[in-house]
């Protein structure tokens, strides 16, 4: 059995009529904090709710993320939705359920034990009663605070738990218009709006009498301070007047921004906060020492779609739609900058394209909020330039990760030392108190910018996430260097600090077997007690045939992690070959998840998260020159290819009677260091610093 | 300069109203009310827009509107029917979506060409196309179990 602990989100949450309601005959309204961001979560909470309701699927109208109608659940992130979210939906629709079946024996004056539930009919000894949901419905008090007391299902009682219940929201995104770009309301206008190219970079000189004349004297300009929205009801005519008010306008001032900066390492030369350190246990006398610098450059996310937003400013109200992850925050971020009353927002997310984190759609939902208060009574649309979502939105944190430490003579690492450097990773509206929104800084009246900080470990940890080994250490030591002012934004990116963490410790692990001659598989069981993170690295080295000697021409990698420490367990063994570039040919994934509400869905997420972070791994560097970011055209921060995917074989080994635990974020870490494992084992040659470009095999290959 | 442009649309004959040099992607969304073809870039680099012009793969989003006068412009609403949206979901070929409906395109022309394409043609064929989710190995799929359904072989 689960237990039936509180997850926070119902906490947070108490009324059951928070979260579900009975508003037309046939249909169980579910509402939800969370929101789909392409990850398929739609679809594992309606499974959760169908099932703990005996409902068909189809009977569940899901309502995600608006501040006037679903709970407040915060953001999106960390890989949780199904944990507090699906924990929820899953204790509320028990209750519920246990409620039904009561009111129904109460009218039918039996024994609610001797009542059963079949998609939402009531049935005594198998028979219809006449009654379901809708019939008693009024007689639940729903305003009521959940108990939790209520008996969830057990696992072996599921029937769509646990199933391949195809994505709800597919169909439509084949031929048809479902995301945010393509809301089209009556009387919508279209607005594009002038970003700053730099952080503190001052507007000295708009054309605005071009840009106008460029849009066919069909454009409006609406302006404060250096943060300028262009608007008018046809978008080619307004892309037109755009570009010309981009390629005229002049900015000084700023943050120094030159090529170095893209380099990882430049961080050791920006002032860094005290260090923050965190032991557990204590050093024991070592044989022999290793020590070894890893490093991840800025990366952005490159959402396939530009952001967008869209506001409607009417009668001293606004109601914005977004693809944000947090809608409650924007709200009051919003709120905040344009001077409105909270209670005088409404936020309502929308789909939008995949979003890997924090990108750029809480920025456009305040530039469309912005051009919205200039135009009352309009819906206001905007879309963002290519350039700007690859150039202006947040990136993922650089990292340097340093490993320092003293092994046994039996090879058991016995005084560790993992040293971070790192920005933030976490920048999101509301994040340290700020509002944090790119218009809102440029605003005349800009809000004071928050202290900088990053994520604290009780939260997951931003650059600390996965500092901490899984693996038995008697010692371990936490060095973490923030560096407070990086020179362009960072935020949350897909896995946070645990992508160059866990390529850095797993690295690190491969070159602590090889200087002790033992198999890296071997050497990680070794080390490691916890039985379904043996389990996992059995299995995936099972998968892979690790003990027999890979095709000519090719090398194996292998690496483990549990996100946060908390999450899924993954490990993977991969394939690849080295001719000047890498190319990974074969992954093999071992997970464990607990229960997993979707197995395909769950699949979807472990090998698109190895895909996108071949490409993390392979190819991917923010650039910058001329006081921007250089890289932002496709051709420029080119990603992954159909022509360079590998073929991926993913086992879920989790045991269903356990909670299922969070694997859209498992798979990055891992990708990365197999690869790094594998490259080595190629090229005799350690390559510790991301991207594994041509240029860096190249060089390795020369100094070999 | 605006003028009335004339072409099909997924075999029915459609007029606009638009600037001659204006986006063909920008007329289908906004003045035909076309929405399944994407704005990704603008700059023919990810090939979210793509639409067929006379069978062939074009970027919607640089092509001038004029350009497709009197031609047969195909777009994924006009794939309701095709082998390829069934194979597609089959697959669960997708995470967010946004980069499917050029691909459906694409994959479209490849096998309006060949009933039996290779792996390595339905990839050369997808490769213009970025995805970022990672969808690409069950896309692959999908395009091979679409090409089996038109052989009349069952999947």
């Amino acid at each position: 059995m689960i237990p039936n602990a509180l997850p926070l989100s119902l906490q947070d949450n108490p009324r059951l009529d928070q979260w579900i309601g009975f508003p037309e005959a046939g249909r169980v309204a579910v509402r939800t904090g969370k929101v789909e961001l392409g990850q398929g979560l739609l679809t594992a909470l309606v499974q959760i709710a169908a099932e703990e309701l005996d409902v068909a699927v189809a009977r569940i109208q899901l309502a995600t993320g608006d501040t006037a109608a679903t709970p407040d659940e915060g953001y999106t992130a960390g890989s949780r939705s199904v944990e507090l979210s699906g924990g929820a939906i899953r204790l509320v629709c028990a209750e519920v359920r246990a409620m039904a079946l009561d009111a129904a024996a109460r009218r039918l004056g039996c024994d609610a034990a001797s009542l059963a539930l079949e998609d939402g009919v009531i049935l005594k000894d198998g028979l219809p009663t006449g009654l379901d949901y809708w019939a008693v419905a009024d007689d639940l008090d729903l305003t009521r605070t959940a108990s939790g007391a209520a008996p969830a299902k057990a696992a072996a009682r599921f029937k769509v738990v646990g199933t391949d219940v195809p994505r709800l929201d597919l169909p439509a995104k084949i031929g048809g218009a479902p995301f945010i770009q393509d809301l089209a309301p009556d009387g919508l206008l279209h607005a594009r709006v002038l970003h700053r190219p730099r952080l503190g970079a001052r507007l000295v000189a708009l054309d605005e009498a071009a840009a106008l004349k460029a849009g066919g004297g069909a454009v409006d300009l609406h302006r404060s301070g250096d943060l300028v929205a262009l608007i008018g009801p046809d978008e080619a005519k307004v892309l037109a007047a755009f570009q010309r008010l981009r390629d005229r306008a002049r900015w000084e001032g700023g943050v120094d921004l030159g090529p170095g900066d893209a380099e990882a390492l430049s961080l050791l030369d920006r002032p860094a906060a005290p260090p923050r350190i965190v032991e557990r246990g204590a050093p024991l006398p070592a044989a022999r020492r290793l020590r070894a610098t890893y490093s991840k450059p800025y990366i952005a996310h490159g959402s396939i779609a530009p952001s967008c937003g869209l506001a409607l400013f009417e009668a001293g109200r606004l109601t914005v739609w977004t693809h944000s992850q947090g809608v409650f925050f924007l709200r009051s971020s919003i709120a905040r900058a344009l001077g409105l009353e909270v209670s005088a927002v409404h936020v309502i997310h929308h789909q939008g394209a995949g979003c890997y984190g924090h990108n750029g759609a809480d920025d456009a939902a305040f530039d469309a909020a912005f051009a919205a208060l200039a135009c009352p009574g309009r819906p206001v649309r905007v879309l963002w330039t290519r350039e700007d979502e690859l150039g202006v939105a947040p990136f993922g944190a650089p990292m340097v990760v340093t490993l320092d430490a003293g092994f046994d003579a039996d090879a058991r690492p016995v005084d560790w030392t993992i040293d971070i450097v790192s920005p933030t990773h976490v920048s999101r509206p509301g994040a340290h108190g700020g509002v944090n929104l790119l218009g809102a800084a440029a605003l005349a009246d800009a809000p004071p910018a928050p202290a900088p900080a990053d994520l604290p470990d009780p939260a997951g940890g931003g650059a600390s996430r996965n500092a901490f080994l899984l693996y038995d250490l008697p010692h371990q030591k936490l060095v973490h260097r923030f560096i407070p002012a990086p020179p362009v934004r960072t935020s949350s990116m897909r896995g946070l600090g645990a992508f160059a963490n866990v390529f850095a410790l797993e690295s690190f692990i491969d070159e602590a077997a090889e200087a002790a001659g033992l198999d890296p598989v071997a050497y990680r069981l070794k080390l490691m007690a916890d039985p379904r993170a043996r389990a996992v690295i059995s299995a995936a080295a099972e998968m892979a045939d690790w003990d027999s000697p890979p095709p000519d021409g090719f090398a194996r990698g292998f690496a483990f992690s549990r996100y946060k420490n908390v999450a899924a367990y993954l490990a993977m063994a991969v394939e690849l070959s080295v001719e000047e570039e890498v190319r990974v040919s074969r992954v093999w994934c071992a997970v464990d998840g607990g229960l997993v509400i979707n197995p395909d869905g769950a699949r979807n997420q472990i090998e698109g998260g190895v895909i996108q972070a071949i490409s993390w791994t392979l190819k991917e560097q923010v650039t910058f020159a001329d006081g921007a970011v250089a890289s932002n055209s496709w051709e420029t921060y080119p990603i992954l290819r159909f022509s360079e995917v590998p073929e991926i074989e993913t086992r879920l080994i989790g045991d269903p009677t356990h909670p299922p635990l969070g694997l859209g974020e498992v798979s990055q870490g891992p990708t990365a260091a197999a690869i790094g494992n594998a490259v080595a084992r190629a090229l005799g040659a350690r390559l510790r610093h991301l991207p594994l470009t041509r240029e860096r095999i190249m060089a390795a290959l020369l100094e070999g | 300069m605006a003028l009335e442009i004339a072409f099909r649309v997924n075999g029915t004959p459609r007029t606009a109203h638009a600037d001659d040099d204006a986006p063909l992607l920008h007329v289908l969304r906004n003045v035909l009310d076309l929405k399944a073809t994407r704005f990704g870039c603008g700059a023919e680099q990810c090939g979210a827009c793509m639409v067929l012009v006379d069978g062939a793969p074009a970027y919607a989003c640089t092509l001038p509107a004029g350009a497709a006068a009197g031609r047969a412009v195909e777009t994924a609403e006009g794939l309701a029917d095709h082998p390829l949206r069934a194979a597609f979901l089959a697959e669960q070929a997708g995470q967010c979506g946004y980069c499917l409906s050029g691909i459906l395109m694409s994959a479209k022309a490849l096998l309006d060409r060949t009933l039996s394409p290779s792996r390595a043609e339905i990839v050369a064929a997808l490769d213009p196309h970025l995805c970022r989710c990672g969808a690409h190995e069950r896309m692959l799929r999908a395009v091979a179990r679409a090409a089996a359904t038109l052989r009349g072989e069952t999947p």
